[in-house]
């Protein structure tokens, strides 16, 4: 079938398979790996990409699903080589450590501080609990997402000094422990 | 450049630099090198390998347990227009390639050719133009299965009438795989005939895997005429794989390159070698094209390796009181259908030795039995530090009931009982030699951040409202950072690690490694272990690692090796190639070598420092013309002299509803010593990572079977992996003690929080039921469980 959809801006337009996945359509037919599979099941969420502006799992959207909507991926946060506040958030508060469940944690944190620009702690980890993160146990990711919210302009260029990051972070432990 | 105060840590004399961006020019918080990449979307994992003409691979697998298989059928398969070959158990046979040798020495099916032993297992595969026709096309295999009776509890594989799993091996009759025994038994069980108190205490740690994000999987590229094979691989263990396709593929080493781009976690589940990757060689040779093999979640669970499976007895014998005498226990051991055990050849039950924990005692023994059942091959898996998680939890527990039955305060108890400082280096009972300790500290810090007095406090008031809160603790002493070489070998592959330094002209550098980074972050910790030895910035600094033809040999990733083993690699090479810039400094300067002194990133002149050069200038120099010795680079292999031993003290509050029996963990305090602490950051952030799959191991994950070997466990909506909502705010803190025999003072962290933060959990639970007067109850505590602990059934069928 012919499939006509908006991926991050631009027209698209491909034969596909009636039964392809969203998740499959855009790795493997668009080239756009950044969004990853991890399940089969909607219980992971890494794969969680925005369908007309709300976080989807695309392991269970069809490709066919998306025709005359707009799909946004991880790729399109960085805007004009600057990143989302998000992404920068997620540098600077260690929230990610294997990256694969990255950009679907980045895409949903994305869509709660576009609605919700100030979450509480509560808030954050609702928003992110269908998605799973096997490496952070999740509070620098909370971390992560109140940094962007803090932050709603980012900082300039990819990161910022050591000492901001030290400073945002509730209680920073020290390095040794004889004192 | 801005100085900072000396770190109260500091073991040698050496100075905090930062950059002029903020950076630590060695040791310090620095953020990740590799997350601009991540963050973009732009990492490159295995599945984001994509070669021209590339085919794909799916894997029939046998959905029983046991069962010999009466016949094939794969002629409505081959017919599919897309696909491009079907291969089964009789056509690899043929190749004499349908069995492959497992890291424990045993034998594994690549497909099966005579009996299906473990539902999941691998029948047959099918190589198509895209993934989808190839999962089309294993619907069109017939197979046709004669099924037999299952042994899918471990506890009745032994059984007289049980089938025997294992008749691939010559003259089996049973499935028995391997008994095993440590310590002292006339010794332990004098003590335990003397002693006033001995507690007795079965326990199961059951069977659970690591479910990294990523699965598992491969493209294999061939090359007919170069007779190369590139391997892209989710391997923790690049250089050992290359070695055993090598071995079993019958490739020449030279001619196999593999590669371990980005990997989406590991704990692990990606040390093996599956029949998937030798699946995909075979492909690509057989079709002469590039054929890349992704597992689905499903397979990822009921296939590859998992972790744990032990039925243990715990005994432990003490003083009135309180003073810990010794501990016996056996074990049985659950290794699947074939003993895929990823663990250093001598030490078939990894390193559960290390079972008398952090406690001073006068005997201990263990006894082990280890069988085959009708369940996936693996054994360890899942950050366990080759099985330290089943010893840490064993002893931890038993501390535990030693307090219930003394009355005593758990903390107090293992106080009491610590080795002492003065002890080190400690030779336990079962005769391994921990390094460093200075165990009081760390639980003194733990108890603080913890507030444990004024918990205990609060937890006497709610008890009075009928409230079911629950202070747990652990302390642990993990064993990381294997070998040395002469003990600790795999297949024949001694443990040890390689490294490589180059400092450029213009002075920046790159350091290669032979292990490979699942998350850990390694492109950041070593260039700062280099920076710290030879003042460049670690942002000058590539770290290169995961490909065989760019990189020195070594055995890898796991265990928590990295840091112990290739992180004293890359000091020591740093130092060799110090050494060299002395000696260009001697040259520069017209001094004799002795007459220079050494300041992070520059020598100068013995009392004159206007007189210096920088590390950059000297490799300049090396560079150029004249007759100072040429180039600034050196390559060493590391081989420990011993294991470094981390340790750590958790705390762990857990609410019980009463009328739900759901276990919330409210508060969770980690206090690790690794030694010196190359980042903080990452460092926090492994404890944290560890501390949640700990929550999830005690209070969520298993691997659960039916009695005819089905996995109940197949899928996230049944394998439960914690959410932002089941765990925490972390609360972590430090202390150091540095490794007396590492060169910069480190030990290995990266699973110090999988091994001890279950004990923590399970014992707070318990804790929390002790109105009930419960003692113990197994893994995982799910409110079922917790709700039959609740009514006097704590201990359930599996």
């Amino acid at each position: 079938m012919r499939l006509s959809t908006t991926v991050n801006g631009e027209p698209v337009i491909r034969e596909i398979e009636p039964r392809t996945l969203l998740v499959h359509f855009l790795r493997d037919d668009l080239g756009l790996t950044g969004t990853h599979w991890g399940c089969d099941t909607s219980n992971c969420g890494t794969c969680v990409v925005w369908l007309d502006g709300e976080p989807v799992k695309s392991c269970t959207v069809l490709a066919a699903m998306t025709g005359g909507h707009e799909v946004r991926t991880v790729e399109s946060l960085e805007k004009d080589g600057v990143l989302d506040p998000v992404q920068q958030g997620f540098m600077e508060c260690h929230g990610l450590q294997c990256g694969f469940c990255t950009p679907g944690m980045l895409m949903t944190a994305r869509a709660l501080l576009d609605r919700d620009p100030d979450p509480s702690e509560a808030t954050i980890r609702e928003a992110i609990s269908g998605q799973i993160c096997r490496c952070t146990g999740y509070t620098s990711i909370v971390h992560s997402v109140q940094w962007a919210a803090d932050h709603p302009a980012g900082a300039p260029g990819d990161t910022v000094a050591a000492e901001d990051a030290a400073a945002d972070e509730p209680a920073p432990q020290p390095v040794g422990g004889a004192s | 450049m801005t100085i900072a105060p000396e770190a109260p840590h500091a073991t040698h004399r050496r100075r905090e630099f930062t950059d002029n961006d903020g950076h630590p020019v060695g040791y310090g918080r620095m953020l990740r090198k590799e997350d601009p990449r991540f963050v973009r979307g732009q990492g490159k994992y295995v599945d984001d390998v994509v070669l021209p003409g590339m085919l794909h691979l799916a894997i029939l697998r046998s959905p029983v347990a046991h069962a010999r298989i009466l016949s094939i059928d794969t002629s409505a398969a081959e017919a599919h227009p897309k696909v491009k070959a079907v291969v089964t158990g009789a056509d690899l046979a043929k190749q004499g390639l349908a069995w492959m040798p497992t890291l424990s020495n045993d034998v594994q099916a690549v497909l099966v050719t005579d009996k299906v032993r473990f539902q999941g297992q691998e029948v047959a595969f099918v190589v198509a133009e895209d993934r989808y026709s190839a999962r089309d096309a294993l619907e069109l295999i017939d197979v046709e299965y004669d099924v037999l009776p299952a042994v899918a509890d471990v506890r009745n594989a032994l059984a007289p009438d049980a089938p025997v799993i294992r008749d691939d091996l010559d003259g089996k009759k049973d499935n028995h795989c391997f008994d095993w025994e440590t310590g002292d038994e006339a010794a332990t069980a004098k003590v335990f005939d003397e002693a006033q108190v001995k507690v007795t205490q079965d326990m199961v740690y059951p069977r659970v895997h690591p479910a990294p994000m990523e699965t598992c999987g491969c493209v294999a590229d061939f090359e007919r005429v170069a007779g190369k094979l590139t391997l892209w691989c989710t391997s923790q263990a690049p250089h050992a794989h290359r070695t055993l396709y090598a071995l079993v593929a019958g490739i020449p080493e030279h001619k196999i390159r593999v590669i371990s781009p980005d990997i989406g976690g590991g704990f692990g589940n990606k040390v093996p070698i599956y029949p998937g990757y030798v699946c995909s060689v075979v492909a690509s040779i057989v079709t002469g094209k590039p054929v890349k093999w992704m597992e689905d979640r499903a397979e990822n669970l009921i296939s590859t390796g998992f972790a744990r499976d032990y039925v243990m007895r715990g005994e432990i014998a003490a003083t009135k009181d309180g003073r810990i005498q010794a501990i016996r226990t056996n074990v049985l051991a659950d290794h699947g259908a074939f003993n895929g055990t990823a663990a250093p050849v001598k030490y078939p039950a990894g390193f559960f030795g290390v079972f008398t924990g952090s406690y001073d005692l006068d005997a201990a023994y263990c006894k082990m039995t280890a069988v085959y059942t009708n369940k996936a091959p693996g054994g360890v898996a899942y950050a366990c530090s080759f099985r330290i998680t089943e010893a840490v939890y064993l002893v931890e527990r038993l501390v535990d009931c030693l307090a219930y039955e003394l009355k005593m305060d758990p903390a107090e108890l293992r106080r009491k009982n610590f080795i002492r400082p003065e002890q080190f280096p400690y030779t336990t009972q079962t005769g391994w030699v921990y390094d460093s300790g200075e165990y009081e500290r760390t639980l003194d810090k733990a108890m603080e951040l913890a507030d444990y007095a004024g918990l205990r406090r609060e937890q006497a008031q709610r008890r009075e409202h009928g409230e079911l809160m629950g202070i747990g603790m652990s302390f642990f002493t993990e064993a990381v950072g294997a070998g040395p070489r002469k003990d600790m070998d795999i297949l024949g592959l001694g443990m040890a690690d390689g490294c490589e330094l180059r400092v450029h002209p213009t002075g920046k550098a790159v350091v290669r490694l032979s292990v490979q980074s699942q998350g850990q972050g390694h492109e950041t910790t070593f260039a700062q272990i280099v920076a710290e030895e030879l003042g460049i910035p670690p942002e000058d600094i590539d770290v290169v690692h995961g490909d065989t033809d760019n990189t020195p040999f070594g055995l890898g990733t796991y265990g928590s090796r990295s840091t112990p083993v290739s992180g004293a690699a890359a000091a020591l090479v740093a130092r060799k190639v110090r050494d060299k810039a002395r000696i260009i400094a001697s040259g520069m300067l017209e001094c004799s070598i002795a007459d220079l002194e050494w300041e992070k990133g520059s020598f100068h002149v013995t009392g004159d420092p206007t007189q210096s050069v920088t590390i950059q200038d000297i490799a300049m120099r090396a560079h150029g013309a004249g007759d100072l010795p040429e180039g600034l680079e050196a390559q060493i292999c590391y081989n420990p002299e011993n294991l470094t031993y981390p340790f750590g003290c958790y705390i762990c509050v857990v609410d019980v509803d009463p009328g739900t029996a759901v276990v919330k963990v409210r508060k969770f305090v980690a206090v690790d010593d690794c030694g010196t602490q190359i980042n903080p950051m990452i460092i926090e952030g492994q404890v944290q990572g560890g501390c949640a799959e700990g929550v999830g191991m005690a209070l969520m994950q298993m691997i659960a079977f039916d009695e005819d070997g089905n996995c109940l466990s197949a899928s996230f909506m049944d394998y439960l992996i914690p959410t932002a909502l089941e765990v925490p705010h972390w609360i972590n803190g430090s202390t150091v003690t540095p490794s007396p025999h590492h060169p910069i003072g480190a030990k290995g962290v990266g699973e110090s929080a999988t091994v001890g933060s279950p004990p923590a959990v399970v014992n707070a639970v318990i804790d929390a039921l002790a109105p009930f007067g419960i003692r113990h109850a197994d893994m995982p505590l799910t409110p079922s469980r917790v709700w039959d602990a609740m009514q006097g059934h704590p201990t359930p069928s599996f």
